[in-house]
């Protein structure tokens, strides 16, 4: 394999079976991707900061591994050798860990998170870690002080967010798979503007530990590929109890959990009916009831279902979200870590150096949360918004009762223009309506290609399932993704 | 009108475990340790990093709590408590608060008035803050921030305000830094910081059910200082009161240096701390087994430790409440007794605070260091008791067993300090003494009888300290009675 475009297109599962038979050398395809990342860097701007020389190191290092492996027979990692993007929400040791944020400029981890040594121990190689909006908080990626993602398959509009880096990347085949965080549709909503495969697995299947914190009651790690089957390798060695995280539940993803088979007798999908209101961008609904009917059509059986408070899910996320977030990003104060702002007492070194270094939305988030969190206001806000997030979870409970999964679009529309929201934060928040029940309720979702619009932009599907149900999920679409060929297609205006 | 103090207070410890609250970090002594020795990143608060509740500290918790009587939660939560502040790492303490993990206890304290019960309000976990010094130099001034106490484990017990005298405020802390010592769960070092105390202090007119507004003073180190502070802030309300003014719900500090209280923030200025539950912790889960192993390895406590050495011992209040200030000198009064069946509990009371005490004192070693054990202070005082040696002979071989390590029946058989008895030989001694001190016995006879007691020491002297002291005596007494009666 000589032409190195050809690599890039490598899934996951390809790769590796390239490299354990020998035919493809981790440097060979680490140098592709590094390559490609150089050339599209300039107009997609998907990380914020590469780590090439970590790469060929650790690429090097795979290749002595496997060689040594083809003589003695022993066996090896079980990812060894696959390129992995990294959210720059998640420690690497010894990587700046920027978060987005100006206040974390020059913050370098001593520690990783524990799902990223989880994948290093399974042998994969950094390419680099990725931009988001600062601190996770955004729908588009355009909140990050290191500046603006852009989507490839049409740069003049957003790759959604927050983990909008790490989408764009897995679709510009920049990497074949890319981490990101997930609090309130953070995976699933840029997977679905990109046209790639990204899970929010259940609340507690994959430690928190090194992710920096967001809202601590909702943030998950999720994982963004070009397939499913990608999808549910990677995420088979990210789940798992974890010592560090005591939110974190002993539940691991038994492999193989996908088989060849096609057909869906006996899985039931549900169709809430809050999902399809109106104002949804006509291709949108659509595409996903073509891939509801498509499902149906393989055997599985589709019920209307109602998950009544929906409507709630976006002013209680607003609610508890940045409450969490005004005591999570409290620690930020120019005392110990970061850049830091002077200033002749610590009072107006705290308000300097925060009030300087945190971006807009950072700040209105703050305010939002601690206002909501403030004596005589506890009651009426924070306090409601739990109570509400109960039933809200109840609902899901419930829906489980009579389906399996629960099928819906990921977000309203496809990916919008940069800029179109820039002076309107309510309508970004908009974007989020579909996805954020899902961690409200703690639940797994995951994001896949379905269609495109007039535009040429893809629409994705999301399916939800229990708590645990990420192999249901997975299953679905795969085997939609084994009769469909959404999933194939390539943005090709950035080349 | 006629006031009275109504006081309640905040008690926050340190609890002696191994490693902090949330994180794997060693608890060091943070008098000795260099700053910032004992850091991670947890404790330190970096980014992406979590708690991990210590289930030592809990176990620990649940002492105290059992201790003191509380109804233990089965489920209690942790919470963030919100403020800024350079020693507070995380922008947040993680403490407990609607929740917390025990209430509704009670301590029983003595006073000269009898005993009384002072409720607990609440007991509840926490973790401590780092250590802030304020350096003012000549040409910049800043303050060094050492992180090794963030994240130690502290438990507050906080008081209903049930305690009116200054006798009873001292009787109630110096019972509950006891309580915590005796538990095993905290060194009780005043002077290292590890019980720190608030006071909250308002008055009322006597039989009035009402409270007064309060007043709080936190950062009391010491007994003296929070006695002081107390008693200065009880004057000053007093005298306010008295001039009829009202009193401003206030937050003071106390200045040991010059025993004032200042003012550090009004009720307008009072922080909102903006507490939410802890997302990154589960609810505290105590399961039924858990508490009863807890309780069954609970010691008996002092207060009831107390009355059993007065009722079963017959010692008085004070020789109990001596011998119980320390639990391992009760343990080896207890010990002693029952190595000595047939000598008085009061006696081996009074050796261990008399002759053992001053030993100590004056030796420096602690108890579990002395040469002597229980059984071997039981042998020598089982002497004494059967008229084997005198008192002053106890106290000196008891003196050479603490020096030598050796059993007081080697000592008395290898040196002849056997008490002697024989009527005969102390007839002769006395009939010597007064034979070679004519001088003496002249002015004796003629009437300064105080005289007496310088013939018995001769005696004594006489007899290598030996002799029975109370047949000395009568012997000296006899023989002196004839002498008067043939001179007359």
């Amino acid at each position: 394999m000589n032409d190195t475009r050809d690599l890039t297109n490598l899934t996951v599962t390809d790769a590796l079976a390239a490299l354990r038979s020998g035919e493809l050398s981790c440097t060979e395809l680490v140098r592709a991707f590094l390559e490609r990342i150089e050339r599209l860097e300039p107009r997609l701007h998907a990380f914020i900061t590469l780590t090439p020389e970590l790469a060929l190191r650790q690429a090097a290092a795979a290749d002595r591994q496997y060689t040594r492996a083809r003589k003695s027979g022993e066996s090896t990692p079980p990812l060894l050798g696959i390129p992995l993007a990294v959210k720059d929400l998640l420690a690497l040791a010894g990587v700046r860990c920027t978060c987005g944020s100006r206040i974390l400029d020059n913050f370098v981890p001593p520690y990783s998170a524990t799902v990223v040594q989880r994948l290093l121990d399974a042998g994969v190689v950094v390419l680099g870690k990725t931009n988001t909006d600062e601190f996770a908080m955004g729908s588009s990626t355009e909140n990050s002080a290191y500046g603006v993602t852009r989507n490839p398959w049409n740069v003049k509009h957003v790759p959604g967010g927050s983990s909008g880096g790490s989408a764009a990347a897995v679709a510009a085949r920049m990497t074949p798979a890319a981490l990101g965080t997930d609090t309130g549709g953070s995976v699933r909503q840029p997977a679905s503007f990109c046209g790639v495969t990204g899970l929010k697995p259940t609340y507690g299947r994959v430690s928190r530990f090194g992710l920096v914190a967001y809202g601590s009651s909702l943030d998950t790690v999720g994982v963004f590929a070009r397939t499913a089957a990608d999808v549910a390798l990677l995420f088979s060695h990210m789940a798992g109890f974890d010592p560090r995280d005591a939110t974190s539940v002993d539940f691991p993803l038994p492999l193989p959990c996908l088989d060849g088979k096609t057909n869906l007798k006996d899985v039931r999908i549900g169709v809430p009916q809050e999902y399809f209101i109106e104002g949804i961008q006509p291709e949108v609904e659509g595409a996903v009831k073509a891939a509801i009917t498509h499902l149906e059509k393989l055997g599985a059986v589709v019920l209307p279902i109602s998950l009544p408070h929906t409507e709630y899910a976006l002013p209680v996320y607003y609610l508890i979200a940045p409450a969490e977030a005004s005591a999570n990003l409290a620690r930020y104060d120019g005392v110990r870590f970061g850049p830091r702002v002077e200033a002749e007492n610590i009072l107006d070194l705290f308000c300097n150096t925060r009030g300087q270094l945190f971006g807009a939305e950072v700040k209105r988030r703050i305010m939002l949360g601690t206002y909501a969190l403030s004596a005589g206001y506890y009651d009426a806000y924070y306090g409601q918004a739990q109570k509400v997030r109960t039933l809200i979870k109840q609902d899901f409970e419930k829906a489980f009762e009579l389906v399996d999964v629960i099928a819906a679009p990921v977000a309203p529309s496809t990916a919008f223009k940069i800029g179109e929201h820039a002076d309107d934060p309510l309508a970004m928040y908009l974007e989020d309506i579909f996805t954020l029940p899902a961690n409200l309720a703690g639940v797994p979702g995951l994001a896949f290609p379905v269609g495109f619009d007039y535009q040429g932009l893809p629409v994705g599907m999301q399916l939800m399932g229990a708590p645990f149900g990420e192999e249901m999920l997975l299953r679905l679409a795969h085997v939609y993704q084994q009769t469909t060929t959404w999933h194939l297609q390539t943005p090709t205006g950035v080349d | 009108m006629q006031y009275e103090p109504v006081i309640g207070l905040e008690i926050h410890a340190e609890l002696l475990t191994r490693s902090k609250m949330f994180c794997g970090c060693p608890v060091v002594d943070f008098t000795q340790a260099p700053p910032n020795s004992a850091v991670c990143p947890v404790c330190a608060g970096m980014p992406g990093t979590l708690p991990v509740v210590n289930r030592q500290a809990v176990e620990l918790a649940l002492r105290v709590a059992l201790a003191l009587q509380c109804q233990i939660a089965p489920v209690s939560l942790f919470a963030r408590k919100n403020y800024f502040y350079p020693d507070l790492p995380k922008g947040y303490q993680i403490s407990q608060y609607e929740y917390p993990l025990a209430q509704h206890g009670k301590l029983p304290i003595q006073t000269a008035d009898g005993e009384r019960l002072i409720r607990i309000r609440r007991v509840h976990l926490e973790e401590d803050t780092g250590k802030l010094t304020h350096v003012i130099g000549e040409k910049e001034s800043y303050s060094l921030v050492d992180l090794n106490r963030a994240g130690v484990p502290l438990l507050e017990i906080v008081t209903e305000p049930d305690i009116h005298t200054l006798e009873e405020l001292r009787a109630f802390a110096e019972g509950m830094r006891h309580l915590l010592r005796v538990l095993g769960v905290n060194s009780g070092d005043m002077e290292k910081g590890v019980i720190r105390f608030e006071a909250n202090v308002s008055l009322r007119t006597v039989g009035s059910a009402e409270l007064g507004t309060r007043v709080e003073i936190k950062n009391l180190n010491s007994f003296r200082a929070l006695i002081r502070a107390t008693a200065y802030q009880i004057e000053q309300q007093m005298a306010a009161l008295q001039r009829g003014e009202t009193i401003e719900q206030e937050t003071l500090g106390w200045d040991d240096t010059s025993e004032m209280t200042f003012s550090q923030r009004s009720k307008e200025e009072a922080h909102d701390y903006r507490y939410f539950p802890e997302p990154d912790l589960p609810p505290l889960v105590v399961e039924h087994a858990w508490l009863e192993r807890v309780a069954a390895s609970l010691p008996e406590l002092p207060f009831a430790r107390l009355k059993r050495f007065q009722t079963q011992y017959g010692l008085s209040a004070e020789d109990a409440a001596l011998l119980i200030a320390e639990y391992l000198i009760a343990d080896y009064f207890e010990e002693t007794v029952q190595a000595a069946p047939g000598v008085a509990p009061r006696m081996i009371a009074s050796w261990i605070t008399g002759e053992l005490f001053a030993w100590l004192n004056q030796s420096g070693e602690r108890l579990e260091e002395i040469k002597v054990s229980p059984a071997g202070l039981g042998e020598l005082l089982r002497l004494v008791a059967q008229d084997e040696i005198n008192l002053n002979t106890a106290k000196t071989v008891l003196s050479e067993m603490l020096r030598t390590g050796r059993t007081a029946g080697q000592i008395v058989a290898e040196r002849g300090l056997k008490q002697i008895s024989d009527a005969d030989q102390i007839a002769r001694w006395v009939a010597r003494v007064l034979a070679e001190n004519p001088q003496e016995l002249k002015s004796y006879l003629s009437g300064k009888e105080t005289l007496i007691n310088w013939f018995f020491g001769q005696v004594m002297r006489l007899a290598g300290g030996r002799a029975d002291p109370q047949q000395l005596r009568q012997e000296l007494e006899k023989q002196l009675q004839s002498m008067k009666s043939n001179s007359s």
